[in-house]
């Protein structure tokens, strides 16, 4: 597995009729690394984890997988890479080691062997006391954990997880994302998994935001953040528009209205509201301030709000 | 190899165990063809006599291998509606990333579904002497023989739609325009010789005519004069053959474009 990068997309493309999921995308995830995709629903992200998963075809470009074509080479790619789907793929009416096995076999492992190592994920996972109740059964938590139990059961090289927090609740969430951890670093899995959440990005050792298409902005969620210069201050009043034209005119500060409120990317913020305050008296309602978000470098480089963007592009859901 | 087999293997055994945990599709799989026969049987048998093959006997007698047609046809359609449910609930998904090819992922439903089917047929053939066939252990060996090949074709063109499909709904409306024609117009329910001619013609050139020909030659393999008048078996077996290997292509060629 050495020499390759674990993900390598070159040029990736594809369309829908005339919308564009995919323009054209760059991007490479080393080997034993945690990469997460970040970005609203629609934006491209249930394309390329089907484009990488050899679900679908791209119509432009490809993606190597430890030096393999996701286009060409899908069978091979496939012995090397485990999925977790946004819906656990278990089969209700099986039970959780059953679905373990029967995965199993679609890698040729079979028999006692094949047994054991299944139980030994199960026992991993906190699962040893579910192995014989149907997957119905289980909490939408739980039936995660399968999944993820599954997936690694085959031991993959690169482990492709689609939104795995969607529909957990926040302890959920953390527990997932510490397994996810720890499946790093004890067995060298490289992981890239697809997120709407900003927390799950930024416990990712990099992060890509992808936006229509596009990979607006790569790399450790700390450099992101850091290419923000300063602090962030969103003001909250009745005539965002106005007090944005007079920011400008007054400090020469770039104030752009986002979601009805006045947003402001600047160094020692504090003595800026300070200012602010004292000058316009009576138009500011509210004010709040702190460290960049990698939902302000989406902002930045988008325009947008992140939870806008979110709602605005319901069409994914039917095409995935 | 060996993950083709296992493979094919695992979710021929998957369909088993989920009919299984599923009672009131037990319930419905041994009720409904019992049901069937003796209300449509006993309803018909007054009023319809059938001329040519099975003249002599009575409907509910006629009707009985149609039936055992109809049990397998049913299941079939069945277990491949199961194949657009497995995608909803994305099991399938998975087996899609797996490095399975997809031939045994089809040979693997076609045959579970096959499975099932004969079960129930098995169950069905049990009632055999209260209808007149002279069932011999020639003659059921024979019939199985024969369900089974009808089983797989059915199940495989079943798939072959199935894995087109995005929706059950879909699925049904194909279902009553192309599976139950094809069941009705196979010499099951009436015969090619009692007919409008056109629809004897349509029913010369309906494959699984020559299916429900060959299992009533199975079924009267002791009084071959009843049968007389049907089509062979040399001619049946081969497009019996035919129609099945044909479908278990599409559908594999099906299962190759889908994206789960």
């Amino acid at each position: 597995m050495t020499g390759f990068p674990a993900l390598a997309v070159e040029g990736l493309r594809h369309a829908y009729g005339d919308r564009l999921a995919l323009a054209g995308i760059d991007f490479q995830v080393d080997s034993g690394e945690i990469f997460s995709l970040l970005g609203p629903n629609g934006g491209g992200k249930t394309t390329l984890f089907k484009i990488l998963t050899t679900l679908m075809k791209p119509q432009g470009g490809d993606a190597r997988i430890f030096g393999r074509s996701v286009v060409s080479d899908a069978a091979a790619v496939r012995e090397n890479i485990g999925v977790v789907f946004q819906e656990p793929s278990l089969d209700p009416k099986l039970t959780t080691l059953e679905n373990m096995i029967h995965h199993g076999h679609f890698f040729g492992m079979r028999g006692r062997q094949l047994r054991d190592e299944a139980m030994t994920l199960l026992v991993a996972f906190g699962l040893k006391d579910r192995a014989g109740d149907l997957t119905e059964t289980l909490s939408g938590g739980l039936r995660r954990r399968v999944e993820l139990a599954k997936a690694l059961l085959p031991d993959p090289d690169l482990l492709l997880a689609d939104e795995p927090s969607t529909g957990l609740d926040p302890g959920a969430r953390l527990e997932f994302a510490a397994q996810l951890q720890r499946l790093r670093n004890e067995r060298g899995t490289t992981i890239v998994l697809t997120t709407h959440f900003m927390e799950e990005a930024d416990r990712s050792d990099r992060v890509g935001i992808i936006d229509e298409g596009h990979i607006v902005a790569i790399g450790r969620p700390g450099e992101l953040k850091e290419s923000i210069g300063g602090e962030i201050v969103i003001i909250q009043t009745n005539y965002p528009e106005s007090l944005s034209e007079k920011l400008n005119d007054r400090f020469g500060q770039e104030a752009p209205v986002v979601d009805g409120s006045v947003r402001i990317e600047i160094p020692r913020a504090h003595e800026f509201i300070a200012k602010v305050v004292d000058a316009f008296p009576g138009e500011v309602d509210s004010f709040s301030f702190g460290r960049p978000t990698l939902e302000d470098v989406f902002i930045q480089k988008t325009g947008r709000n992140f939870r806008g963007a979110l709602e605005k592009a319901p069409w994914e859901e039917n095409a995935g | 190899m060996i993950v083709f087999f296992l493979s094919a293997g695992t979710l021929w055994k998957r369909e088993i165990v989920r009919f299984l945990r599923q009672r009131s599709r037990i319930i419905g799989a041994l009720g409904q063809p019992i049901l069937f026969w003796l209300l449509l049987g006993s309803g018909f048998g007054e009023s319809f006599r059938p001329s040519g093959a099975g003249a002599s006997a009575g409907y509910l007698e006629y009707f009985y291998p149609g039936i055992l047609v109809m049990v397998i046809l049913f299941t079939a359609i069945f277990a491949t509606i199961a194949v657009v449910e497995d995608r909803k609930e994305r099991f399938l998904q998975a087996v899609l990333v797996a490095p399975v090819p997809r031939s045994a992922i089809v040979l693997g439903q076609a045959l579970g579904a096959t499975t099932l089917a004969l079960l129930q047929g098995f169950i069905l053939l049990a009632a055999a002497p209260w209808t007149g066939v002279p069932l011999t252990a020639a003659s059921v060996a024979a019939a199985a023989g024969v369900m089974f090949l009808i089983g797989f074709s059915l199940t495989s063109l079943g798939l072959a739609i199935a894995w087109r499909m995005e929706s059950t709904q879909g699925f049904h409306s194909i279902m009553n325009l192309v599976l139950l024609p094809l069941w009705i117009l196979s010499g099951a329910v009436f015969p090619a010789a009692s007919a409008h001619p056109w629809l004897g013609w349509v029913m010369k050139i309906n494959p699984l005519t020559y299916g429900v020909a060959w299992l009533r030659r199975a079924l009267y393999a002791a009084q071959p004069e009843v049968v007389a008048d049907l089509p062979g078996v040399g001619i049946s077996l081969a497009i019996t053959i035919v129609f099945g290997s044909i479908s278990f292509f599409m559908a594999v060629r099906h299962a190759e474009k889908s994206e789960g």
